[in-house]
Formats: C-alpha cells, structure tokens, sequence
C-alpha cells in the first residue's frame, strides 16, 4: 500500500445534448491517459442527443477508483453553455477553476460547433502536458477536414 | 469509430461495452446477437466494428434464441441486452438454464441503478436467481475483460448459459484495459480455446417436455452446488486486505466506490455472485470487526448472507435502495447517516430535437384530443411539457394492446379518441402480436394504430432493425413491409403518410379514421433528421450499386449503349 496515496484530478465537463461535451471529455481523457495517467470516465448517455442537460466526468492520477466525481470535489469545471452554469457549479471544490464560454471570444471561432474545442484550448493552460498531446489527440477524435478549424479554435483558447 | 486512445505500455483506454466487445473477439466469439438498449447498445456495435460478426434481433427474446442455437451447434455466443429486455427473453432464460449448452453462452443484462435512460429499476441479479443461472458482474472495463472470458470458460465447463450483469457505470464508463489475452484481429478457434461447431443430436436433453425437464431441473441444481464449491475456492473473487475494524462485501461498480469512500476498509469483492461462494463470505465476515454490505438497488446480496444466518449490516432500504450509489452515498451508509441528502439542481429536460417528425405526429394527435396509448422510443418525449401529448408508456408494443383495452371498455364517446402509438423498431420488438390481437379481437368501435417509421432506432443512436433494409454492419437485407403486415394481420384500412410534409392529410386521415368503427393502421414515414443524411447517402449508393450492375458485363459488346441490359 502507498503511504502517499495522491488524489485524482477531477474535471467534470457540462452542456447540452449536442454541445460537443461528450467529445471534449474524450479527447481530455485521452491527453491524460497517453501522459501515462490512471484515467476514468464517467457519463450517462441515452439522452445526449436530445438537447437536455449532459455531464462527463474525468478523473486522472496515478490511482483512481470511482469513475464518478464525489460531491463537491471538481477541481475543474468547464461549460459549454451558460445556462447549465447554475445547475453544475456547486460541484466545484473551493479551490476550483470554472472555465465557461464567456472565457472566450466567439466571434473569433471558426465555427460555433468549435467552441468545445477552444474550451479545451483554454483547459490546456492548467496543465503541464505538451501542447502536441492536445493537438494530437484532437487530430485523432476529429476528421481530417475539421484539422485547420480545430487548431484555430485551440489556439483562441490556449491564447 | 476512432481507435481507442492506447498509452506505452499497451493498455487501452475503453468503455465497457468497449471491453465486452474486445473480450468477446479475443475469445473467439462467433455470434453476437442482441436488441439495442441503453445502457447496453455500443458493445455489439463495437464487435462489429472490430471484425466480429454481430446482429440486431428483432427482440430480445428472438436474440436470446439465435444464441441459444448456436451454442447448441459448441459455438460461443454473446446475447446483449439491457435489463427490461431480460423481461422479454426470460422465457428462453428459465429453460434454457435446464437444457444447457454445448458451446459458451454468456448473455450480458446492463441494468440500470437510477434510471439514466429507463422505464423501470429493476435487478437482474434476482433473475440469476429466479433462472438458476449463475451471474458474473464486472466492476470497471479491464474486470470486465478478464471476467468475459472466465464467463465463457465457466459456461463451457459446466455446459450452462452464463449472466453477466453490466450497469449503466460499469457499461459507459472508461478506464484502461491492458488485452491480456489478444491474439490479433482474427483469432482461430485454437487461438481461443473455443470449440469447433457440431451438431450432435441430444433429445432428451433438449427437447424440455416433462419427462426430460425434471431429470434436468435436478441437474441444474447439481450443477449449482458444484459451481458453489469452485466459487468459493476458485472463484473470481478478490480480497483487498487492509485493517480488521471494518469489512466491506460489495460487487460491481459498488467496489470502487467503496475503496475510495473507506480506504482503510477491507474489502471482499465478488466477481461472480450466483451461486455466492457462501464459504468464504463467512471467512472473510468473521475476519473484520464490523462487516457491511454495499449494493445498489435491491437488498439481494443482505437478504441472502442474512438467510444464511450472518449478521451484517446493509444500507437503509427506505433512502439508498432508490437510485444508484456514489462516493458520497457509500460513506453514508457506512456512517449511518439518514440525513436528507443534497439535491442537485434540476437540469434541463431532454425534448425531441428540432425539426423531429414526430413533433407533427403528435401536434395532430393533440389537436384531435386523442387519448394516446405511447410506447417506448424518442417519441416518448412527446408526453413531457410543451406537447404533453401521451398518456401512458410501460413497456415495448404495449402501445397496441393498452390502446385495445381503453376501447373495450370505455364509453362510446372517450373510446373513439384512443389511439396506439408506437415506433417502427418497437413495433417490430413487441408490437407485431398487438396487431394481430387488434385484428382478432376488434373493439366495436374499431381502432387506431399509428406507426411512427422514422426509419431508424433512434433513441438508443440510430441502430438498424428489420424495417431499415439494413443489417446491424450496414450490409443491405430483406426490408420488412409495414403495410403488407398490417393487411395480412387484417387490417382493411392503411394509410402512409408523411406527417412533416403531409400534415394536414394525415390530421383529415386520423380525424375520419377515428370516426369510422373500423379498424385502420396509419404509418407516418419521415426519416429522423439526425438519421436522415445518412440513409439517403446509402440509398444513393445502393441505386448507384444497381446501376453499375445493369451495366453490359463487356463495353461494347453490343451498340445499344447498355439498353439491351446484356
């Protein structure tokens, strides 16, 4: 047993059905788990589609066990749309960041369907893991058309 | 599909429907069968993708049979389905469970502990039970990995269908999976260890009629008490060790929340909890101070070590027995607090989506006052604010037969304005037998049934079924007639309508059908809009396809340009 048991990382990501919550979850686990990391996952699908309220949960550390985020204990919340603002932010930790669309400037992405990659761009500055991770792995989650968009929207976040 | 994400040293970041899926083609699974339902509907989905051969049964019943043949034949079969369809194959469960099998037959049940995306809560481990069926149940992907294949090993050893109890947490959520056991994208049968398919004839432990279920139920029972023995000495069960004050029996995702709510608990997690290794949960009860068990929903794991004459403490039924557990509601139950818990925020509900041609359907439906008997699908979404527009939903094709039940009974005036509504996929899962009664026994005031085809499954994420023309890979395949169906059933008056495009004909069809003391089957055809761009790509492609086909095999070989068709 590890006497220094560290605790995980807890981004929870949040929106409507349709907002690309889901997509920006994969892609944020997927950086942290290619950086080596313990990573869950956690969400309810079956609904995601019909425009009511969606949350994904990722957690990340060098040992997790629940895939869901215990109340209160986000360290990150970020959210695509800002009416579901209200409904998630009692889940953020004291200490916690809450990063929302009004965190970026709209007018200037390529596409609206875009935002939740900037969003990601922006997420990227808390953390130290290299920007070619992020890049890459938008690369993997996304079709080729969609590269040149996605890189502008992750720079307007990154800044 | 995108790959999965895979890190240096091999694992692979995967759901659990994900790990059944690769679990299922590293064990040389030659079938996958199945109904889509949440939480259960992306692990044949991804055996497919990944090379295995998978399809969509019409129910689950019919899915659970498939598999039942061709375990019969030594091959090794997956059924999946989520818990309210096990509602619906329990009449092959409870026999199939007698007859054995010759191959491995693991039949994975999603339940769904808070009803993320279902009608009821039910607990399948009572069918394990019920069915005498022994029950696995992973907790997290890589479990579910590595207990797939035990699962298929203890199916073929004792020759018996095996559950595998997945959960809505279990199933969609991700976390690495290092594939033990792969042998590449098509493994042989020696690869695997599975069987080669034969038929070898066995009527008298197959054919279940009287003479032959009775020697069989005492089999089974056999079969239990010898499972039992190897469940408590070679079960996949684990302990994790830590200080004696406190001891935790959990299964599933319960484990994990266990160990991050108590970690300084000992734990014993059951991999496989039918039949209980009753053995060593009393070794392991009576090596801890205080002893707890964590289960989600029903009280089945206390009530059955309580019968067995332990004493061990379990969650207050009256609060943690509705919806599923947490972190937070782990470490209540441990410390016995019964205060009210927080109540999140209500978020916004889901609706039907913009543009959606059951909109139309159900505005005209309203617009008439009908008395709609609903079923299960997208559509359902029509009974919430603002449409408001349904009036009852219990299960799949009931739409038919609670529609009939109204018109029988009420008066005159409120019967005319019933109206069963169901799906085209539901329709063809549990509707069809409704239509057939609806012919067979006709209210005198007749009946209306409307087919809502938007030419997929929507609800579960646009899965093919027997209307679509389209197999669950896509392949093209026989398309079912909905309006033969109901003339051949005995319907004397079909109508298909567009409701989007064609609305206000299908408000005059709807409105003079219910007039009339006849019975009529209206199909409203529209494809859903999130399907839509999809379907017309492949019919472009088929008729493309055709084309090609009707062109002369040689260029040339005549002048007529390919009129001929040579």
């Amino acid at each position: 047993m590890s006497s220094t048991q560290t605790n995980p990382i807890n981004v929870r990501f949040a929106g409507l059905g349709g907002t690309g919550v889901i997509k920006a979850s994969d892609i944020f686990a997927d950086v942290a788990f290619r950086q080596g990391h313990t990573v869950k996952k956690a969400e309810v699908h079956g609904m995601s589609q019909r425009g009511g309220s969606v949350q994904s949960d990722v957690r990340f550390g060098a040992e997790v066990h629940s895939p869901m985020i215990p109340d209160g204990a986000c360290d990150f919340l970020v959210v695509m749309e800002p009416t579901q603002i209200e409904v998630v932010r009692g889940g953020l930790r004291e200490s916690g960041t809450l990063i929302s669309s009004a965190d970026i400037d709209v007018v200037k992405l390529p596409s609206a369907k875009s935002l939740n990659v900037a969003m990601l761009g922006r997420l990227s500055r808390h953390f130290a893991f290299p920007e070619s991770a992020w890049r890459e792995s938008l690369r993997s989650n996304f079709p080729e058309k969609l590269h040149i968009a996605n890189d502008t929207a992750f720079n307007l976040g990154r800044g | 599909m995108p790959q999965p994400p895979q890190d240096k040293s091999g694992r692979l970041l995967l759901s659990g429907n994900e790990a059944v899926a690769l679990a299922a083609l590293h064990c040389g699974v030659a079938l996958g069968t199945g109904y889509p339902g949440t939480p259960s509907t992306e692990i044949l989905e991804s055996f497919s993708a990944l090379g295995g051969k998978a399809h969509w049964a019409p129910n689950e019943k019919v899915a659970a049979e498939v598999a039942l043949g061709a375990a019969f034949a030594k091959a090794r079969v997956l059924c999946t389905m989520k818990h309210v369809g096990l509602n619906v194959a329990a009449d092959v469960l409870f026999t199939m469970t007698y007859s054995g099998v010759d191959g491995g037959y693991v039949l994975v049940v999603a339940d769904d502990p808070g009803l993320a995306s279902s009608q009821n809560e039910q607990d399948s481990r009572r069918y394990a039970e019920a069915a005498v069926a022994p029950m696995f149940e992973p907790a997290d992907s890589q479990d579910t990995y590595d207990l797939l294949r035990v699962a298929f090993e203890t199916s073929e050893g004792w020759h018996i269908p095996v559950l595998f109890r997945m959960t809505t947490r279990v199933s969609h959520s991700k976390s690495p999976v290092l594939p033990r056991f792969a042998f590449g994208i098509k493994p042989s049968a020696a690869d695997t260890g599975a069987p080669t398919t034969d038929f070898v004839r066995n009527i008298a432990g197959r054919v279940m009629v009287p003479g032959h279920a009775r020697p069989a139920h005492r089999r089974l029972r056999a079969k239990m008490a010898e499972m039992e023995i190897w469940n408590n000495a070679q079960g996949p069960n684990q302990i994790v060790r830590r200080a004696n004050q406190l001891g935790i029996i959990t299964a599933g995702i319960c484990y994990h929340h266990a160990r991050e709510a108590a970690p300084e608990a000992s734990i014993l997690k059951l991999g496989m909890s039918y039949p209980l290794p009753m053995q060593a949960i009393r070794a392991f009860a009576a090596s801890v101070q205080r002893c707890v068990v964590i289960e989600e929903n029903d009280p089945w794991l206390i009530t059955a070590l309580r019968a067995s004459g332990l004493t061990i403490e379990a969650k207050d039924d009256s609060i943690f027995r509705f919806g599923e557990l947490s972190v937070d509601r782990v470490k209540r139950i441990l410390n016995h607090d019964t205060s009210p818990e927080p109540v999140p925020p209500r978020g916004k509900p889901p609706e039907l989506c913009k543009g959606c041609p059951h909109t139309s359907s159900f505005e005209v439906m309203k617009e008439l006052d009908c008395i709609v008997s609903g079923d299960i699908g997208c559509y359902t979404l029509a009974a919430l604010p603002p449409l408001a527009a349904m009036d009852m939903m219990i299960d799949m094709g009931a739409a038919v037969g609670m529609g009939l039940g109204l018109r029988h009974v009420l008066p005159r005036e409120q019967a005319k304005r019933v109206v069963s509504v169901i799906g085209d996929s539901t329709f063809l899962h549990g509707g069809l037998p409704g239509l057939v009664e609806m012919a067979y026994n006709p209210p005198e005031t007749g009946h209306v049934l409307m087919i809502l085809d938007n030419g997929t499954t929507a609800m579960t994420g646009q899965q093919e079924h027997p209307g679509t023309g389209r197999q669950l890979d896509g392949e093209g395949t026989h398309k079912v007639n909905f309006e033969a169906m109901a003339r051949a059933a005995g319907v004397k008056n079909v109508f298909t309508i567009n409701p989007v495009r064609e609305r206000a004909m299908l408000k005059a069809v709807l409105a003079d059908s219910l007039q009339k003391d006849e019975l009529t089957v209206i199909i409203a055809r529209s494809p859903c809009i999130l399907a839509a761009g999809r379907i017309a790509a492949w019919d472009k492609e088929q008729k493309a396809k055709q084309t090609a086909d009707e062109q002369p095999a040689e260029s040339g070989s005549c002048e007529c340009g390919g009129a001929c068709k040579s």
